[in-house]
């Protein structure tokens, strides 16, 4: 590999107190049992800031306001002036990205190239988007007038923290909704920082609340009887628990959560391309991704190209400090995902697969795990099946594309495909019968505000973003 | 002290992107103000000037269309004492800001509402989607200046058309102003031009050009006229928006139709097959 000199981005445009409240009713507030908890960077595991953990006490403090601000203002108010509100935050957003992606990549762990250059834009063009359906409503295709559903309560991982956040936020408010939030533990700041935004932008108090905190706090959020609709992405496991919680309620409920994507490359596929897209899918924000394309299925034929060149590609990876704009591969989130990626590795080496990283110095503090590629597994091992949430790709291999077709489907995920060939005929065939929400065709991991998103089965229900985003947050 | 002697403004036509002079040298008064009076040379200047911005506007993402609108909205704002002292009203101004916020947001979700998937009973992908007819003549209404001139430009632009405005005769300063804004705007030169002067030499031109793709007879009041205007443009089957009448309510929603008027609808067949 190349020796690239240090190319750090400057940590001196984010500027972070040392502690912060929740985001209530418009203003910063000490949670009522004045409790906390630290958010540290996960590349070096110093402390960047005390964060408030609300409990029930808060969840329902939010609540209210959330639920005053949509009776007495945002309700009421005209589509065209909530829009104005949007595009204001849009624009901020987009004239303080700088500082938002170094703040994410510091709390993330993720590469400031992908702060900046892919959660960022997306998370202004998700705000700009939205904002244009405030005023649209009638012609979403949900009916003349849909309205609202009132109190959303949102709970949001940390593999994108505000682009998550975005997503949820955006088309909540858009439809008239008000909501309180709650960010992932280890992931907070962004949200914080969102926060000063909406005051910036003048939003009226109430609308958008943010409440930090860890599993209880969201528990008690999407228990909350003056919540109407419930928004979470994240694990699968968390999901059904979720569904359970609100079972016999009112309300609305969409889940975005977990996936087992199959990345189907064909004999016919330029591979150079292919390999790309494979090393996007499952490197990209290390591997954090829900739609990452974990399961390779390549055409046996050429497998062993296909494997090669993957492996000379995987050995040009930089992994190290996210603030580094050459890093390729930052920080894995937090110990105890790295535990868990360490775990199922260990299950997958001794279940019989072949374990395979490039030569790859780790730092010594903070949490690292090398790109890892597995050969030789099979549909049954643990690595095959369950999610790995992290910078591991099992490879199988497959004869027709009916096979192909059978393995990608064999799992009880379905939130998104790739396939790799040169035959349009066959893209289209494929895509037909692959049971994922979206499927790539000769790209991956690609993502805009008007191209829903979600998965099938055990991946969740409901969608977000584009047209069909708007109907999780109308009541209709 | 002598009191300060103002520096007065020169109204000059907007044409891919600059402000030339009249090529005819000839100017008319408007409002203590010289105005030029554009010849049928400028108006098929302006063609020119909108038919090579084509490629780059339309090609341009919507969501690079939306905010570049949207910007527009920002500017016009922020001249509003501007439009104010031309005699427009401030409720005008404020009203033809927001429409062009409405319009920016259309940019990136009229395809999603007027194309989509079409289920053809056969083993074929099938979608729909609008495109951008290509350079529209618009005639702005004589009123509301500003508010009248922004409803008929921005629907056209927004999906990727470019235009050239006959402007109102009687109210050429606030057309001439919006073109300042617009040129501060980020919006590519040649994609809004602007002709000041008399309808009757610009606009029969505009109807009878080869390279003119649709027309918007919106500011045409006399019904003769109109009905002469849409012969010229059968000629290569432009597409038509006829006149609305002089009590049309320009504060009212205005829906979908001005834009949809100026799109083309384009369908893909692929074939579905291992």
């Amino acid at each position: 590999m190349f020796e690239y000199a240090p190319a750090p981005e400057s940590r001196s445009v984010v500027d972070l107190k040392p502690s912060y409240g929740l985001f209530i009713d418009g203003k910063f507030v000490d949670p009522a049992d004045g409790s906390g908890f630290k958010s540290i960077n996960p590349a070096s595991e110093e402390v960047l800031a005390e964060v408030a953990e609300g409990g029930a006490q808060d969840v329902d403090r939010a609540v209210r306001a959330a639920r005053r601000a949509y009776e007495k203002v945002w309700g009421p108010m005209p589509g065209r002036d909530r829009a104005k509100y949007l595009f204001r935050i849009a624009r901020i957003i987009q004239e303080r990205s700088r500082e938002l992606a170094v703040l994410e990549s510091l709390d993330n762990g993720k590469p400031i190239k992908e702060s900046r250059d892919v959660d960022l834009p997306l998370v202004a063009a998700h705000f700009f988007y939205y904002a244009g359906w405030a005023d649209k409503l009638p012609h979403a295709g949900f009916g003349p007038d849909p309205k609202p559903i009132g109190v959303a309560g949102q709970v949001i991982p940390w593999n994108f923290p505000l682009l998550m956040l975005a997503w949820k936020i955006a088309p909540a408010l858009a439809a008239g909704n008000t909501v309180v939030l709650k960010p992932a533990e280890t992931t907070p700041l962004t949200a914080l920082l969102f926060a000063e935004i909406c005051q910036q932008a003048d939003l009226p108090a109430g609308v958008v609340n943010i409440v930090t905190g860890a599993g209880e706090t969201g528990r008690a959020l999407v228990e909350h009887d003056g919540v109407d609709k419930v928004a979470f992405t994240g694990s699968t496991d968390v999901g059904r628990a979720i569904a359970r919680a609100v079972a016999g309620s009112r309300k609305k409920l969409t889940l975005e959560l977990g996936g087992k994507a199959a990345n189907i490359v064909f004999d016919d596929a330029p591979v150079d391309q292919a390999v790309e897209g494979i090393v996007n899918g499952i490197f990209f924000n290390q591997g954090h991704v829900c739609c990452a394309g974990s399961r390779l299925l390549i055409q046996e034929s050429v497998a062993d190209r296909v494997l090669e060149s993957l492996k000379r590609r995987m050995a040009q990876l930089r992994v190290g400090d996210p603030l580094d704009k050459n890093t390729d591969i930052g920080a894995i989130n937090s110990a105890a995902q790295l535990a868990r990626i360490k775990e199922l590795s260990d299950a997958g080496s001794a279940e019989g697969a072949e374990r395979w990283s490039p030569p790859c110095e780790l730092p010594d503090r903070g949490f690292w795990f090398a790109p890892t590629i597995f050969t030789g597994v099979t549909q049954a091992h643990r690595i095959a099946r369950e999610e790995i949430f992290g910078p591991v790709l099992s490879v199988l291999t497959f004869r027709t594309p009916a096979e192909a077709v059978e393995k990608a489907n064999n799992t009880p995920y379905g939130l998104s495909a790739g396939i790799w060939t040169e035959k349009g005929s066959r893209i289209l065939w494929m895509a037909d019968r692959l049971r994922a929400g979206v499927v790539w065709a000769n790209t991956f991991n690609k993502f805009d505000p008007t191209s829903p998103f979600g998965g099938y089965k055990e991946s969740g229900y409901g969608r977000e973003g584009g047209r069909h985003g708007l109907e999780a947050y109308l009541n209709v | 002290m002598s009191e300060r002697v103002a520096v007065r403004k020169t109204y000059k036509l907007f044409i891919g992107g600059k402000f030339p002079r009249s090529e005819s040298g000839r100017s008319y008064l408007v409002q203590d103000s010289n105005v030029s009076l554009a010849s049928r040379k400028d108006a098929r200047d302006a063609v020119v000037a909108a038919r090579a911005a084509v490629k780059g506007w339309a090609g341009a993402t919507a969501y690079n269309r939306g905010q570049i609108l949207y910007r527009v909205a920002e500017m016009l704002e922020g001249r509003r004492e501007q439009f104010v002292g031309l005699g427009v009203p401030a409720d005008e101004v404020d009203a033809a800001t927001d429409r062009w916020v409405w319009y920016a947001g259309w940019s990136d979700k009229l395809p999603q509402v007027y194309g989509g998937a079409n289920p053809v009973a056969g083993p074929y992908f099938n979608l729909s989607s609008p495109e951008p007819t290509g350079v529209v003549a618009v005639v702005a209404p004589e009123t509301p200046a500003l508010l009248g001139l922004v409803s008929v430009i921005a629907p056209a632009i927004v999906t990727g058309n470019t235009v050239v405005v006959a402007a109102s005769p009687s109210a050429p300063l606030a057309a001439v102003t919006l073109a300042e804004v617009l040129a501060t705007s980020d919006l590519p030169g040649g994609v809004v031009n602007i002709l000041t002067g008399r309808l009757s030499e610009t606009v029969p031109t505009l109807a009878a050009h080869m390279d003119v793709n649709a027309i918007d007879l919106t500011g045409v009041t006399d019904p003769e006229v109109a009905a002469d205007l849409e012969v010229k443009a059968a000629e290569n089957l432009k597409r038509v928006l006829r006149p609305v009448p002089t009590d049309h309510d320009w504060s009212a929603d205005p829906g979908l139709t001005r834009m949809t008027a100026l799109l083309e609808t384009k369908t893909v067949w692929h074939p579905k097959g291992a």
